[in-house]
């Protein structure tokens, strides 16, 4: 049973008044739809997100926040499912540092598409109808939901939507939602610690004095360091 | 920091300041130093940077990885609070629907105003940049020479303590031997890019930046500041003290609890509090400043937001430093009999001639910068190089089609990642996987941005008005923006964007950002660079200008306006440290005219 055969309520009148016991009819067969399909189960949360409400225009700016703090999350356990196999096949555990849900990038996404803002609520369309045809396309190739693919499954699916230049026609939209979906990802990936590591960033550290690139980083170039003035601190922190 | 309520304020004081940031502040400091009784009104809530900034915080643990919302348009951690293109309760409206027409007016609502947040860059205006219309007929000049406000950057640099070296380039003034801290290494992309821009004729060097590489001299800068004010000294020496130089981490643009980046609030309102003379009212939003049956300012009206009341300060002199649409609201919002076109305006020029920086932006991938070792390039939070305006002689022989100049801000990118994937798409393309994470690590800080900073000519069709229906919260009438860019930018802007390409093929790279585009399709909106100016211009008549070259207003002898409204022209050399060099003079001569009991 699909959930388009579930009658829904007439449009015109939910602007108006509906009667609860309409509701609580239509609630009961979506549920049972759901129910007997785990990718039905998916569309129903592509609403709009309840809370209008942000942080604010003044902020505690020095607070140490978590997704969840500021506005209610979006995702189902099946919606989570999925979030977490791509962003961990974006990015896997390797030489460079951990998974993407070994950080908490699936929890950062549902934040991402549960924000009230105007950007975020266009990625949120995106991601969530994305994630839907994800599963889906899954289930037509495969016969099984995305997250339990093997790796070179997956790949063979995301291979036909990874660049959007590249995609066919009838890729186009998914391709988009995969740019989407890795920008937020790698967006918070490297927005943590191991992140940092991992792509090679070594500040947000005080010194004592600054030092310029190091010698060996001058010498790659082939420049001098120009600003001569002061010291060499010996308080660099280099891999 | 210490406040009052406005039922608390004195029965009468020397001076009223409206406005916080950079102008007022400095105001504050000259005119209390010298022992004058002064009140400032500040329209957001009192802010203490010593508790509220974000220092080492990282993008996880602010809220969407830090991104821009509408709460907060530079991002979680910038410091800007109820501040940004809109702020609740006070619209501002534009004369039409046209996309190239807006204007983008940036206002902050906090103590310390903008200065909280902005890029710390302080270049000194040169003696062509006070003489424009004489060198090629366009604009206007000011009533002032370089000369005359010379000794005044000096002070300012002193105070705020200033990076950079003395370069002896064209215009581009270098201070007095030993006045600016400094400058910092630079970074691999900035060496890089000042190596082979040589060979396409721009000059690379040390910006000037306001953040102390090293602490400020307590010893013997107070007295080279107000020489014969012990008392002074004393208190300006203790400010200082409290000053730590910079420890190469956190951006600027958040703010600075060790106080080693100049902001009002960290550097011109604490000794300005420590003298006692200053009483400061926050969320005040001034509307209007009052008079009296003489047309002598007798201070301002405004409404304690925290009661919606409207309340009022008085004083013998009143200083507005508001910002410039700011200043503009208030004084043609103090309508009376005597000004019924508003409040000094009977030139007829308040509002016109608003200016911005013509900003336009272009960025590279150099494959040299790939795979270099880790290493800290935090810096000192902002550019440590730029390249000064370096076609002159080409522009007085005719041979470029616009009239003025550009600096050029180098943005090396091996900054704090996080937010979005930090690198460019067009590099990474398609790739996901440990693939991905090699090519991120490979591509990351190989770009490099170029920006724009330039002067804009003042014309008849950039303005600021009141709108005669819309109304903020409180029932004032709010301003509505007319804005218009000329062929003069939309050509600098593309000279900007040859220019840039140019430098990014002689590093070996190509242009991954507006390649091949035109000024008129990429310049910045009206606004978008937040160094509007102009509004109450300096003139040496009544009939051509609001006020004279002591910023006093020709028709209120007692009313002074001291941020960028003043502005006849704008380098570009950014307007902040002309602001308060500006307002350092004019305090003096407040100073000069209380003692001859004239205030």
């Amino acid at each position: 049973m699909s959930i388009k055969n579930v009658q829904a309520p007439d449009s015109a009148k939910l602007g108006s008044r509906l009667s609860r016991r309409e509701v609580l009819k239509w609630f009961a067969a979506a549920t049972a739809a759901m129910q007997l399909d785990p990718i039905e189960n998916l569309s129903l949360a592509a609403t709009p997100v309840t809370s209008d409400k942000g942080y604010g225009t003044d902020p505690d700016l020095t607070g140490h926040y978590e997704p969840g703090d500021f506005w209610p999350l979006t995702f189902n356990a099946a919606q989570r499912q999925i979030v977490t196999a791509l962003a961990d096949l974006i990015l896997p555990a390797d030489q460079l540092g951990p998974s993407a849900s070994e950080l908490q990038v699936p929890d950062f996404i549902d934040e991402w598409v549960s924000a009230p803002y105007p950007s975020q609520q266009a990625d949120r369309e995106k991601i969530l109808s994305g994630i839907e045809w994800l599963e889906k396309e899954s289930h037509t190739r495969f016969r099984k939901g995305f997250a339990t693919l093997k790796e070179t499954q997956m790949s063979a699916l995301i291979d036909d939507i990874c660049w959007p230049p590249d995609a066919k026609p009838a890729h186009k939209k998914a391709a988009g939602f995969f740019q989407s979906f890795r920008n937020i990802a790698a967006g918070a990936y490297y927005s943590t610690e191991p992140g940092w590591k991992a792509i090679g960033y070594v500040g947000n550290v005080s010194l004592l004095g600054f030092n310029g690139p190091p010698p060996e980083v001058l010498k790659k170039l082939g420049v001098e360091q120009t600003v001569k003035s002061g010291p060499v601190f010996k308080n660099e922190i280099f891999e | 920091m210490p406040t009052i309520k406005p039922s608390q304020a004195a029965q009468e004081y020397d001076v009223a300041i409206i406005g916080s940031g950079a102008g007022g502040g400095q105001m504050a400091y000259t005119l209390t130093l010298a022992g004058l009784k002064c009140v400032m009104l500040e329209s957001g809530r009192d802010y203490d940077p010593g508790t509220e900034t974000p220092m080492f915080q990282r993008k996880d643990q602010a809220p969407l990885m830090g991104a821009p919302t509408p709460d907060k348009h530079l991002g979680f951690h910038d410091s800007t609070i109820d501040g940004g293109w809109e702020v609740p309760n006070e619209p501002y409206t534009q004369s039409n629907d046209k996309e190239e027409e807006q204007f983008w007016w940036w206002r902050s609502r906090m103590m310390g105003g903008r200065t909280n947040h902005w890029g710390r860059i302080s270049l000194r205006n040169g003696p062509y940049d006070f003489k424009p219309r004489s060198r090629d007929g366009l604009g206007l000049d000011w009533p002032l020479d370089y000369e005359t406000v010379e000794p005044y950057y000096t002070n300012v640099e002193r105070l705020i303590g200033v990076y950079g070296s003395i370069e002896g380039l064209e215009n581009t003034p270098d201070s007095p031997p030993g006045v600016l801290l400094p400058p910092p290494r630079g970074r691999a992309a900035e060496l890089l890019a000042q190596k082979h821009a040589k060979k396409v004729g721009v000059p690379i060097v040390p910006i000037h930046r306001a953040v102390l590489t090293k602490p400020l001299d307590a010893e013997t800068i107070p007295a080279k500041l107000h020489p014969n004010n012990k008392w002074a000294q004393k208190i300006v020496a203790d400010s200082m003290r409290a000053r730590a130089a910079c420890f190469w981490a956190t951006p600027c643009g958040r703010g600075c609890n060790i106080r080693a980046n100049y902001q009002s609030t960290t550097v011109h309102l604490p000794p300005a509090l420590a003298t006692g003379n200053l009483d400061i009212i926050p969320d005040a939003h001034a509307r209007e400043v009052t008079i009296d049956r003489n047309g002598k300012a007798t201070g301002a009206l405004f409404i304690d937001k925290t009661t919606g009341r409207e309340e009022r300060v008085k004083a013998k002199a009143v200083v507005v430093a508001a910002s410039s649409g700011e200043t503009v609201r208030i004084l043609l919002n103090s309508k009376s009999k005597r000004f019924p076109q508003g409040l000094a305006n009977r030139s007829g020029l308040i509002g016109k001639y608003i200016m911005d920086t013509v900003g336009v932006d272009l960025r590279g991938h150099i494959p040299a910068l790939e795979n270099l070792p880790a290493h800290n390039e935090d810096g000192a939070g902002g550019s440590h190089f730029y390249a000064p305006w370096w076609l002159y002689r080409e522009q007085q022989a005719g041979k470029l089609d616009f009239a003025r100049g550009y600096h050029v801000e180098l943005g090396a990118t091996r900054r704090m990642p996080g937010g979005s994937l930090p690198v460019s798409a067009s590099l990474v393309r398609g790739a996901y996987g440990s693939q991905l994470k090699k090519e991120a690590r490979r591509y990351y800080g190989a770009s490099l941005s170029l920006a724009c900073r330039g002067e804009m000519i003042p014309n008849e069709n950039s303005y600021a008005e009141l709108d005669p229906n819309v109304k903020d919260k409180w029932g004032i009438p709010v301003i509505r923006w007319h804005w218009r860019w000329s062929d003069h930018e939309f050509n600098m802007a593309t000279h900007a964007l040859k220019t840039f390409t140019s430098i990014i093929e002689a590093m070996g790279g190509t242009v991954t950002s507006n390649r091949n585009k035109t000024g008129r399709e990429v310049i910045r909106p009206g606004g978008k660079t937040k160094h509007e100016v102009g509004g109450a211009m300096m003139g040496n008549a009544p009939s051509n200008s609001v006020c004279n070259k002591w910023n006093q207003t020709w028709d209120v002898k007692n009313l002074f306006v001291n941020d960028g409204s003043s502005f006849v022209s704008n380098a570009d050399k950014n307007p902040t440290l002309t602001i308060m060099a500006l307002a350092w003079r004019t305090g003096d001569y407040i100073i000069e005219q209380a003692k001859k009991g004239n205030l």
